[in-house]
């Protein structure tokens, strides 16, 4: 066993034991063997509710969000072959977020919100990708582009929260720091089957990412049509990041960090690497929304919060790191 | 001429660029001229040239509309001046310095740092006035400031503007995060902290500018004399240390300038973006690449702008206003694209 499927293996594990947390821990006690069994093979009974109507939907969304952020995460950070580029730094998730928050603030009806916030994605997306093409595409004209877009839609989220009365904002701004513990098991249905569409085309994605890698004439002269190849991955990294900012809202930092840290253990980009930085995605979601909820138990932080938290520091370390390369 | 102008700029400039800027300095002070009359004209309530010039020099307190002027209008005025004009200049220096055609205060990370302290300052000890915001903000784009630089230089090479940009936006995210989960604990700080967060030259004293005057006119003035040595930096480390310059002290007095020009416009307007981005860029594409030139337009047409935006936040959707960041924001972030678009690949 080489030393890839190794961690691999690890994560897995440390996913499992995770979960199991998740579901052991909480407000209301719960034995870890009734929490195991009401979860698993003996449904109904005491603990029913606790577990699978609050608990398990939980965890499982942490778990398949963590895996679509993660691996956008390294889609964009391979493609634009800069380690601090993710989704939310350059405006995906905020686009997003400014739909979410013209719903919440308006008072629209609630279950429009994740289709929306998709949809918002989406069109950011696309708009990126249209003002940043001139001539060719460009990986630090997309980046650029991305930030002043952010900026842009901050701005428009800013005059929301000015222009609507304090309770409505709350709640946009609860929902902007991403919060996992409201998860339903339709919101866990939304994320799988999102990701049994993507993740499949991010692993078919590897090789020729790895092609590209070598430089646009290397990648020519193999025959690699580079646009479409480029419009594939991020198509697939935007898809990926929109379902979890639609079902979940904006968690940042996930993305942009735990790409370097499955690089960083296993080195360049492989399919086993894809699959360990997903493996890492739930691990770290799973763990944020373990700290979230019991840190400052009974009140519940939103997940994103953690995130970033526990993010932040760490990126510090990669740029301060990083920079010594440079 | 801009050729010229290049070749010239560490050493003296032609004579005939020399006229062709001066003649742009009276275009420039006619403009802010027009501007801050129409700052003190246009609101919610549309008062004459003749009223407010009675309200500036011949004040009458009976008449409800001079009141408007010289209470509500007339330090909203003197704050936007003050904040677009220190905001301009920190960004020309920050350009200068770093080399990089996205350096401003933002890049910094100034603004998350004043925004986190204050709303720290807020859900802490509760502090509810403007004025007692001012040396929060100050403190906190200080630090944050202060932090970008030391994690930026970091390494072999110093702070190169790769590194300061990265670090600037990693520190800047950070902070933020921490912003949103202090506003989330806490409705009345999120009601409180909004409206300073949006960005706003209204609703704030004259106290708090006179409190930061002597600071803003120190760092002003040593901006403008800093002209030629930054015109040396801005060709390269080794040639600013070819023509005999210390370039560590120019880099340490350029940075202590900027620090207090931007913590001083963030603690006037709030967390104020792209003005001091756009303002030199705009200002070097007319007057070409020396900055002794930049630092002085800079400091004119930086006001133009940071009022221009205010006078359209409070036109648009009068009788209600926007606030002047997220005009700002609106109409900088299509300059930012623009910016891009047009700077060649070699250069991102």
């Amino acid at each position: 066993m080489n030393r890839t499927a190794r961690l691999c293996s690890a994560a897995a594990a440390a996913v499992l034991g995770l979960a199991i947390v998740g579901l052991v821990v909480g407000d209301y006690p719960v034995p870890a063997r009734s929490a195991i069994a009401t979860a698993v093979w003996d449904r109904g009974g005491e603990f029913d509710f606790v577990i699978n109507s609050l608990r398990f939907p939980r965890v499982t969304v942490a778990v398949l969000a963590g895996v679509c952020l993660a691996a956008s995460g390294l889609l964009f950070q391979t493609l634009i072959d800069n380690p601090l580029v993710s989704p939310d730094i350059i405006g995906i998730d905020t686009g997003a977020a400014a739909v979410a928050v013209a719903i919440l603030a308006i008072g629209l009806d609630a279950r429009l919100l994740p289709y929306a916030a998709f949809a918002g994605a989406l069109a950011t997306a696309v708009l990126i990708f249209t003002l940043s093409w001139r001539r060719g595409f460009s990986g630090g004209r997309l980046v650029l582009v991305g930030i002043g877009i952010n900026a842009l839609l901050s701005a428009v989220i800013t005059y929301m929260l000015v222009r609507f009365p304090v309770e409505r904002v709350s709640a946009a701004a609860r929902w902007q720091a991403g919060t996992l513990s409201a998860s339903s098991w339709d919101d866990a249905r939304t994320l799988a089957v999102a990701l049994v569409v993507l993740l499949p085309v991010a692993f078919l994605l590897v090789r020729r990412l790895r092609i590209m890698q070598l430089g646009n004439d290397t990648a020519i002269a193999l025959g690699m049509r580079l646009e479409q190849n480029r419009m594939a991955v991020i198509a697939t990294g935007c898809g990926l990041a929109a379902i979890v900012v639609a079902v979940v809202g904006p968690l940042g930092f996930v993305a942009l960090l735990v790409p370097h840290v499955a690089r960083s253990l296993a080195g360049a980009l492989t399919v086993g690497v894809l699959l360990l930085t997903a493996l890492l995605g739930s691990v770290m979601l799973l763990s944020a929304d373990l700290v979230a909820q019991r840190l400052f138990a009974p009140t519940v932080l939103p997940a994103g919060v953690v995130t970033a938290a526990m993010g932040g520091p760490y990126l510090l370390l990669v740029l301060r790191r990083f920079n010594r390369a440079v | 001429m801009k050729f010229s102008a290049v070749k010239f700029s560490a050493v003296r400039i032609g004579p005939r660029t020399f006229r062709h800027h001066t003649l742009a300095l009276p275009i420039a002070l006619t403009l802010l001229l027009a501007v801050l009359v129409l700052s003190l004209r246009y609101g919610a309530l549309r008062i004459d040239t003749g009223t407010v010039w009675n309200a500036v020099w011949d004040y009458d307190r009976s008449d409800h509309r001079q009141i408007v002027v010289r209470e509500l209008r007339l330090p909203r005025t003197v704050i936007g001046v003050l904040a677009g004009a220190c905001f301009a200049v920190a960004g020309a220096l920050t350009q200068g310095v770093t080399r990089n055609p996205l350096g401003a205060p933002g890049i910094l990370g100034v603004n998350a740092g004043a925004a986190f302290a204050v709303v720290t300052a807020i859900y802490t000890a509760g502090i509810t006035s403007p004025a007692g915001y001012v040396w929060f903000a100050f403190i906190g784009a200080l630090g944050a400031t202060v932090l970008v630089y030391a994690v930026a230089s970091a390494g072999s090479g110093g702070a190169t503007p790769v590194k300061l940009a990265l670090a600037g936006a990693i520190i800047s995210a950070l902070l933020g995060s921490w912003t949103a989960a202090v506003l989330l604990l806490d409705l009345e700080t999120l009601d409180q902290a909004r409206f300073w967060l949006a960005g706003s030259i209204s609703g704030r004293g004259t106290e708090e500018a006179a409190l930061l005057l002597p600071i803003i006119a120190v760092a002003l003035l040593a901006a403008l004399f800093m002209g030629r040595q930054v015109n040396a930096l801005s060709l390269g480390e080794e040639v600013a240390t070819g023509l005999g310059q210390r370039t560590s002290i120019v880099r340490a007095a350029a940075g202590a300038c900027v620090v207090a020009l931007a913590g001083s416009a963030v603690a006037l307007a709030g967390p104020v973006a792209f003005i001091g981005l756009a303002v030199p860029h705009i200002v070097r594409s007319v007057v070409g690449p020396d900055y002794r030139w930049i630092i002085l337009y800079s400091a004119l047409l930086g006001p133009c702008l940071l009022l221009g935006a205010d006078i359209i936040g409070r036109v648009v959707v009068s009788p209600s206003e926007l606030q002047v960041g997220i005009v700002s924001a609106a109409l900088g972030a299509p300059f930012l694209i623009y910016l891009v678009r047009s700077m060649k690949l070699a250069e991102l």
